[in-house]
């Protein structure tokens, strides 16, 4: 079957008075890796919690492939969720974790532990199935959960927060494996994040939410160099926002930016002082004052070794090309 | 100094310890006084042990005590997880506010109250039923009313921080409400199960006021036997009896502390 596997027409959602979901049409294609991004408290959850069955919407409709879910309660939807806390049980071990879907299907036992290795193999935790989540290190959790929610096969693979809680390092190396699992599985992922870069490095496209609402959908490329609003360029990495006339700005990401300290030979130039100087090892940033105007963060990598090339106090050129920026009307 | 204060220490806890369990150590050792005063030591002997254990009124009070204990606990644990979930789970319902101070008013309500409520209500069934007897039903009865609270209290805390994640989780994967009741819930709450039943079982074995007033004229209870032969005079036989209970009593603390454990350990700090 063809067209999207999710279909989000006009939902929203109200928790007493706080609207959580203030109508929402979205289309999330087969085999992509859906990112619903935004701060806490924008109604990404919710939305997620509504893939899931978990809540019903006050209106609208969410269609998962071709099927009409309203009024499907979540244990007959064909869509399975990893949580933020993975929500292991603790009184079952490894492996009865992960088969216990199957269980629920009615799977033949033979089979249950055929799917439930082959799973574990999948997320390299083979050999584990004994194990009680209990004595297994907060990486190890996660790949347990992900394994259950996998081996059902669903349509849909919800997550939410897949990485809020685990350590930077093991971050990095899982955001690579759940892409790997994605394409190799040929399944659709839908990932819930308010981390912009996760969001970035690991959707096929994603959409930026802010109260209850999709402010811009797109690919992360997309919504980073052509953001819709001073939000979301200000929301996705940094972005210098000048004013350039009454309701007109220009978002100006700061690796656009050149930094000389003769007037380099780009369409528009300035020139400034560096106040300040955040030295990263790869990049330095520099804050740079306008006159008495704007203060512009500015993107320099670090190619040279031998020596600082500015200092802070030094009078410096800003130079940006005509495509550099993105103008907004928001 | 610190010598002064460790022997202060020790003093503290001898008596501390003395305090609780000298009574306890005394019935003990009563129970095997050769003299027929309770009060007077007249030597080592087991011959009290075996009048108790041919006393047939007394091991018949026992014995019903035990199956009314039983049976009790066991409705109890039933009716109070149903209470228990109800009142952590469903946050509004018609009368959830008189639900919630009817289950836990037997809690508060002196039991003599209750005695006679009880009582009126056994006589009017008889009356206009005929039935139940008043015997081991109408104190099971009693029993289960009150103990209930103790556990639908046991239960509602338990899931008020259980995480309901786990449940979302289980629905996710495919199971009903039902089966995820089973599969997840009550083996997460059974430590609760567990001491709530315990509890019931307790307050039933030894419950004497509430008892009395539904008691039929035919049916003692242990505590009711106890008591009334307690009046006649008393026997050394009640401390072999004492000395049972005490043993049965700290056996079950003592298997029940164990088994937690092992379910936390296994299970890890959450």
């Amino acid at each position: 079957m063809s067209g999207p596997i999710v279909k989000i027409d006009g939902v929203a959602k109200s928790f007493g008075a706080v609207q959580a979901v203030a109508g929402v049409d979205l289309e999330i294609a087969r085999g992509e890796l859906f990112a619903l991004l935004g701060g806490s408290g924008c109604g990404k959850t919710t939305l997620l919690r509504m893939l899931a069955g978990f809540e019903t919407p006050d209106s609208g409709r969410i269609v998962i492939d071709g099927q009409d879910m309203t009024g499907v309660p979540p244990h007959l939807r064909p869509v399975n969720m990893m949580f933020q806390s993975y929500a292991l049980f603790p009184h079952l071990d490894v492996a009865n974790n992960v088969g216990y879907g199957l269980k629920r299907e009615g799977v033949a036992k033979t089979e249950i532990a055929e799917r439930v290795a082959a799973a574990l193999a999948l997320v390299k935790l083979d050999g584990l199935g004994a194990r009680r989540p209990a004595q297994l290190s907060g990486g190890q959790r996660q790949r347990v959960a992900l394994a259950r929610a996998l081996v059902k096969r669903p349509k849909l693979l919800l997550l939410d927060e897949p990485l809020a809680a685990l350590d930077r390092k093991l971050r990095e190396g899982t955001r690579f494996e759940l892409v790997r699992l994605q394409e190799q599985l040929e399944l659709t992922f839908v990932m819930v994040t308010h981390d912009q870069e996760e969001a970035m490095g690991m959707a096929s496209r994603l959409a930026v939410m802010k109260d209850g609402r999709i402010v811009q959908t797109g690919t992360p490329h997309d919504v980073y160099e052509r953001p819709a609003t001073r939000f979301v360029a200000d929301f996705i990495g940094v972005a210098n926002i000048l004013q350039t006339a009454p309701r007109r700005w220009l978002a100006l990401r700061p690796e656009k930016i050149v930094l000389a300290a003769n007037r380099p030979a780009t369409a528009h130039a300035a020139t400034g002082k560096i106040v300040d100087i955040a030295y990263e090892g790869d990049r330095s940033l520099y804050r740079v004052a306008i006159g008495n105007g704007p203060v512009m963060l500015v993107a320099q990598m670090n190619t040279e070794r031998v020596r600082e090339s500015h200092r802070r106090g030094d009078a410096v050129w800003l130079g940006w090309s005509d495509d550099a920026g993105q103008p907004l009307e928001e | 100094m610190t010598i002064g204060r460790a022997r202060f220490a020790f003093t503290v806890l001898a008596f501390g310890y003395a305090f609780l369990y000298l009574p306890i150590a005394l019935v003990i050792v009563y129970s095997f006084n050769e003299s027929r005063l309770v009060t007077v030591w007249g030597g080592f002997s087991t011959k009290w042990w075996i009048a108790l254990f041919h006393n047939d009124a007394m091991l018949d009070a026992a014995w019903l005590s035990l199956r009314i204990a039983l049976v009790s606990a066991t409705l109890a644990t039933a009716l109070g997880l149903a209470a228990g979930y109800v009142l952590a789970r469903v946050p509004r319902f018609i009368g959830r506010t008189l639900f919630a101070s009817l289950v836990i008013a037997p809690m508060v309500m002196p039991e003599v109250v209750m005695g006679i409520s009880m009582l009126l209500l056994f006589v009017g069934s008889d009356q206009l039923l005929g039935g139940p007897e008043r015997g081991f039903l109408s104190i099971t009865a009693a029993h289960v009313t009150f103990s209930l609270a103790f556990v639908a209290i046991v239960v509602q805390a338990r899931l008020a921080d259980f995480d309901r994640t786990l449940e979302e989780a289980a629905m996710d994967l495919g199971a009903t409400p039902w089966t995820t009741f089973v599969t997840v819930t009550l083996p997460m709450i059974a430590p609760a199960l567990v001491s709530g039943w315990l509890l019931a079982f307790t307050l039933s074995l030894d419950d004497l006021i509430l008892t009395q007033f539904v008691a039929g004229a035919q049916s003692q209870t242990l505590p009711m036997r106890v008591y009334s032969s307690v009046r006649l005079g008393v026997d050394p036989q009640i401390n072999v009896l004492a000395t049972i209970v005490i043993a049965v009593a700290a056996s079950t603390l003592i298997a029940s502390t164990v088994l937690t454990r092992r379910i936390v350990d296994k299970r890890g700090a959450r």
